[in-house]
This record gives C-alpha cells, structure tokens and sequence, in this order.
C-alpha cells in the first residue's frame, strides 16, 4: 500500500447549527459563481443544486484529514456528476486542499481546476470524472477494495438525475446490491433538470426511490437543501448499510441554481456563465440578507 | 540479440493457448500478491480467469455482461490500491467499454491491466460481430496507455509477470486458439518496450505483432531457402510506446517494410510502423491485415488463409512487394 497511515486518527467536526451551515454555504455559493464568473464558463445550476449535500458530506461526515490527503482510510468521495465541478471546488477550498488563490484559475490553461474534476490536479479526486454514468462503478471498485482491505473507510458517490438515463448507472446499481456493500452511500441529485430541460420530458426518469429499491438498494428520500434531514440521512444510510450489507441511494430533491432567483428551476442555468449584469444581480441574491430572507420564504 | 532458438520447429511448431497461459500466470501470481484482483464479465470460463476465480474467489468479481460497469470498478479498485486485472473479449474491452477505458482508467492513470482475449480474426466461428480487429487502434491513441500484443504463450507469461510489476494502464491483446510457440521457455529473456528481433536477414523487415509473428517468421524461412531473399523478423509485441530505434534501424539495413497483423491494416502495427517511419526514416511500406473489411465466420486457419496472414500468404505477398 503507498499510503502512508497518520498517527491520529481524525474524526469528523462537531456540526454547527443550521444557520451557521447556511451562511458557509452562502459563502461557498459566492465562490463558486465568482469562479463561474471569471472563467465566464461552467455550470451554476448544477453546483447549486448539490452544494449543500457537499458541504455536509466533506465538512461534517466524510472522515479525512487535509494534511494527509493519501491517508489508506480515509472515507472516499466521487464526484459522478463532474460538471458540479466549481461546487466541489468551492467545498475542497474551503477544506484547504486546493489553495485559495486558484480561486480565479477554473477553466483556464495551467489550471488544477478542470472543466471536470481530475484525479492528476486534485488532491480529494481520486478517479476523474465528467463523462456521465462512470463514477457510481468506480465508487463501488473502491468500496470492494476497501471491504478487501478491511478498511473503516466508507464510499460516497454523487450521481445527477439526468445521468441516471446512462445505462451504466443501472449496471452499477445491480452490481452494488450483488456485491452486498456495507460501505457505499450514493446520493442522486434530483433537481429535475438537464441541459435541454425538465427529465421528465426528455427521458422521464419518474421515481428514481422506487427503481433503486427495485435494484435492492436501501433507499432514503430527502428534500436536498435541509441541512438537518441531510445529516440525518447520511448517518441513517451508513449506519444502515453497515447493519444489512446493502448500498443506500438518498435521493435528495434539490433545487436546481438554489439561491439565486433567477437561475432557480431554470435549465438554461445547467452550464451557462452569468454576464456583469446578471452577476450583480446573482450576488444581490447571495448577499446575507437577501439571501436568509429567500431561505425563510422557500420554508 | 535475440533471435529465433534453434530448438523451435517452425515447420512443426508446439501449440499453446495464451489465455490458458495467462489464466495460469494469473493465479500463480494470485498467490504471490494479495493486492491482485480479477474482473470479469461473464466469460470466465473463456478468458480462464476461472483459474484465479477458483483459487482466490474473494478476489475474484464476475460483474456479469456488464463491461462499462467492469472498467470503472476496476479503476475504483486501483484507486484504493488493488491491482486488478480485467478481462473479457477484445471486442468488447476495447469498443463497448471504449468512454470508460480512455476516462475513468487512463484519465486517471490508474493501475488496471485490461486483458482481454479473443481477439482478432482467429477468434473463428463467432463471426465478424466478436472479431476485434479495431483494438490496437482504439487502444494506442489513449494517452498513459501502454498496448503488448504477446506472440505466444511463453511472452504471455512474461509479459503477464510484467504488467502486474509495473504501474499504469495497460491493454494486454491475448487470442483463442492454441498458437505456435516460437520462444525457448528455457532460454527466454523478455525485454519490456523492446522489439525483439527474431531472425536477421538484409532484404526486406517483417513486422509481426502476435500471432503473426510465427507466420512471418515461416514466411521468412520460405523466402530465405526458396528465393534467396533474407527478412529481419521483427516481434512487435509493444506497440506503445514503440521501438523507434530498432524499427529505423532494420529498415536502414533493409529498405523495405512488410506488417502484418490480424487487425484492420489502419492504425494498428502498420499504422504504428507507417507513424515512425515517415517521421525517422522514410521507407517503403506493404501493409497486411484486414484490408478495411469486416471479418466472418470460419475457422481460425481458414480465416488466416482468407485475409492473407498465413505464412503462405505472406509469403507470397512479400515476393509479390520485392519486386
């Protein structure tokens, strides 16, 4: 094994209260659309939608230490749906393994942030993704080597709704359950939109729970940008999956460009740059006060 | 240097399968490293990576018929330190599973050994559908990709040996039959990314890359008591990175170039030999494989015969070339 294993072993954070998260991940949402911005490429609509699940996941339940990023045991991430790149970006910054001055690299030559996450650039990407449907058959890979090794690790996948028309994520789902995984939670990012549209219209993936209990997966439901449901889920999905040997899929109904108006529950908002103009009025919306107040109104 | 062992009877050659071969190799290297695990997708039985199925079934994951599922697991696996060895027909690894090859393994640059067998046209009866003669191609043009075409079952167990040593994606080509062998076991040395000269000669350079080499090797033994005409025969079993040096240097002696492959005549060995060539060394190049035709069914040597890879064959078209 070429990891090296750290003397301490470092636990998962304390969590902070719910409008503590909210402010963190207003400040990410910043981030990220600055990124955006500046590269005047990348996909808002899709970082906003999985932002939160992503902050909880890397923040507050995923076990790894920053400062040694090879650690054998450390818990496992994918990124399936690899255009949420800024997202993940934004998240691993916060995290400090990806330094703070790449801010303004995304999408430009000699960049560590790439279109899509790569495994070569980032330390927290361990298999590059961005050609969708891959990413779920990874995650299981490394949840059976990991089951190989007898590690504590555990595997987190995030797949897109409309990367759930792939046929190889169904391959994967009956490959998770076969292999009786104790150690894999994916989350499927339901925000019910694709680049041409809504799901439903192009290839309807109707409900998603049912077909992944149809797969034999244990299947949680959450409504995607409550913080309180999120940690519950997460917990109750391992904790499960450890117990009965079987995968967990949360489907977690998101918002696509959750908070900012104007992109919310739009499609054209899947992979387009704001211009000067719908920037500032995007940081309107992200501004704290605005912001809560949309956050209140949408409860 | 290399060359043809004189204990190998060209003309009565001993017969070896090399997926039996790397079934055995596979398991016997099973028990030497427990970091090593095998994927297949539903073939086992075919592929013979029952052998390592049956001796280490923990590290053994029939993903079913499900080869895209199969390649992103495996670079899961190497992504958590596993060394997995994939394996299915060609035509399958190469082409179905092609998006998830090029980026989930190679993007990533991860450790897996995809190792399919069946390939080519000797694959037989199956007919065209199950023929792979895209494979090298696919495969070469992928970035961190290393592709070995080993010429029989004793640089299968050696080339096998390697690729479990050495870090990065590899695309080990391997065929059905039982083939010639045309290496020593007792005196065989391979040479990782070298091409390895098996017989010397001043007139015309034979490429050969996996089975094809034994038909050029009896083709060059022809020509050489027939007609006088002396090859250099060349085991191109590495076709990336590839042996610049050794090719250029034979075609400086020979002026003349014949490849010869069980794979489409485009971008494959004689693409790879036309690339270094015209850049190095501008020579005169006969191309021989599938001549942008889909294959058929038959038997392995039926189906030599047709597309012109048998030694006679070759024979006849290098004579055809020399003058």
């Amino acid at each position: 094994m070429p990891n090296p294993t750290p003397q301490i072993e470092r636990a998962s954070r304390p969590r902070p209260t719910v409008e503590e998260l909210q402010e963190i991940t207003r400040k990410l949402r910043v981030d990220t659309l600055n990124m955006i911005f500046e590269a005047q490429s990348g996909h808002p609509g899709s970082s906003f939608s999985c932002i939160d699940i992503l902050t909880c996941l890397w923040s507050y339940v995923m076990k790894h230490d920053v400062n040694h990023p090879d650690w054998a045991d450390r818990d496992r991430f994918v990124m399936s749906k690899g255009h949420g790149a800024p997202a993940l970006y934004a998240v691993l910054m916060h995290e400090g393994y990806i330094p703070r001055e790449e801010i303004h690299t995304l999408r430009q030559v000699h960049s560590n942030l790439q279109g899509h996450p790569a495994s070569k650039y980032v330390k927290g990407v361990d298999v590059s993704t961005g050609s969708l449907g891959q990413g779920l058959s990874a995650a299981i890979g490394m949840a059976l080597g990991l089951r190989l090794n007898n590690s504590p690790a555990h595997v987190y996948c995030l797949i897109g709704d409309g990367e759930a028309q792939e046929g190889q994520i169904w391959e994967a789902a009956l490959s998770g359950a076969g292999h009786k995984l104790h150690n894999l939670t994916a989350i499927c990012d339901r925000n019910t939109l694709q680049i041409d549209g809504c799901t439903e219209n192009i290839k309807p993936l109707g409900d998603i729970g049912r077909k992944f209990d149809a797969f034999n997966w244990h299947v949680i439901e959450i409504p995607g940008h409550d913080f309180n449901k999120i940690f519950e889920a997460l917990d109750y999905a391992k904790q499960y999956s450890n117990q009965n040997h079987v995968p967990t899929m949360i489907v977690a109904h998101t918002t696509k460009g959750k908070g900012v108006s104007f992109m919310e529950n739009q499609a054209g908002w899947h992979g387009k740059a704001p211009n000067a103009e719908q920037m500032e009025l995007a940081l309107k919306d992200l501004a704290p006060e605005t912001y809560f107040k949309r956050l209140q109104e949408a409860q | 240097m290399a060359t043809l062992s004189p204990a190998i009877n060209l003309e009565k050659p001993e017969k070896e399968a090399l997926r039996v071969q790397f079934g055995k190799t596979l398991a016997e290297l099973g028990a030497q490293n427990p970091d090593i695990v095998v994927l297949d997708a539903d073939l086992a039985c075919s592929t013979m990576t029952k052998y390592f199925a049956d001796a280490f079934p923990d590290r053994f994951f029939n993903q079913g018929i499900s080869e895209a599922d199969m390649m992103c697991t495996a670079a899961g696996l190497a992504s958590v330190g596993k060394i997995p060895f994939v394996s299915t027909f060609a035509l399958f690894a190469s082409g179905r599973a092609w998006d998830q090859v090029r980026n989930t393994i190679c993007y990533s640059n991860l450790n897996v050994k995809i190792c399919p067998t069946h390939s080519g046209i000797s694959l037989g009866e199956d007919g065209a559908s199950h023929q792979s003669i895209e494979d090298i191609a696919l495969m070469r043009v992928i970035p961190n990709m290393t592709v070995v075409v080993p010429s029989d079952a004793v640089e299968t167990d050696h080339v096998i040996r390697w690729a479990a040593a050495h870090d990065g994606p590899m695309y080990v080509r391997l065929v059905r039959p039982n083939h010639a062998v045309i290496h020593d076991k007792a005196t065989y040395q391979f040479e990782p990314f070298k091409i390895e000269l098996m017989r010397e000669g001043k007139d015309v350079t034979l490429c050969g890359t996996g089975e094809t080499v034994y038909h050029a090797l009896l083709a060059a033994k022809w020509l050489s008591e027939r007609d006088g005409i002396e090859a250099d025969v060349l085991n191109c079993a590495f076709i990336k990175p590839f042996d610049v040096d050794t090719l250029v240097q034979s075609a400086r002696k020979t002026g003349k170039v014949v490849t010869v492959e069980s794979h489409q005549f485009i971008a494959g060995l004689g693409g790879a030999v036309c690339e270094v060539l015209s850049e190095h060394h501008p020579t005169p190049v006969k191309r021989i494989g599938t001549m942008d035709q889909f294959g058929q069914s038959g038997k392995p040597d039926d189906l030599f015969r047709e597309y012109g890879l048998d030694a006679q064959s070759i024979y006849e078209s290098v004579k055809a070339f020399m003058r």
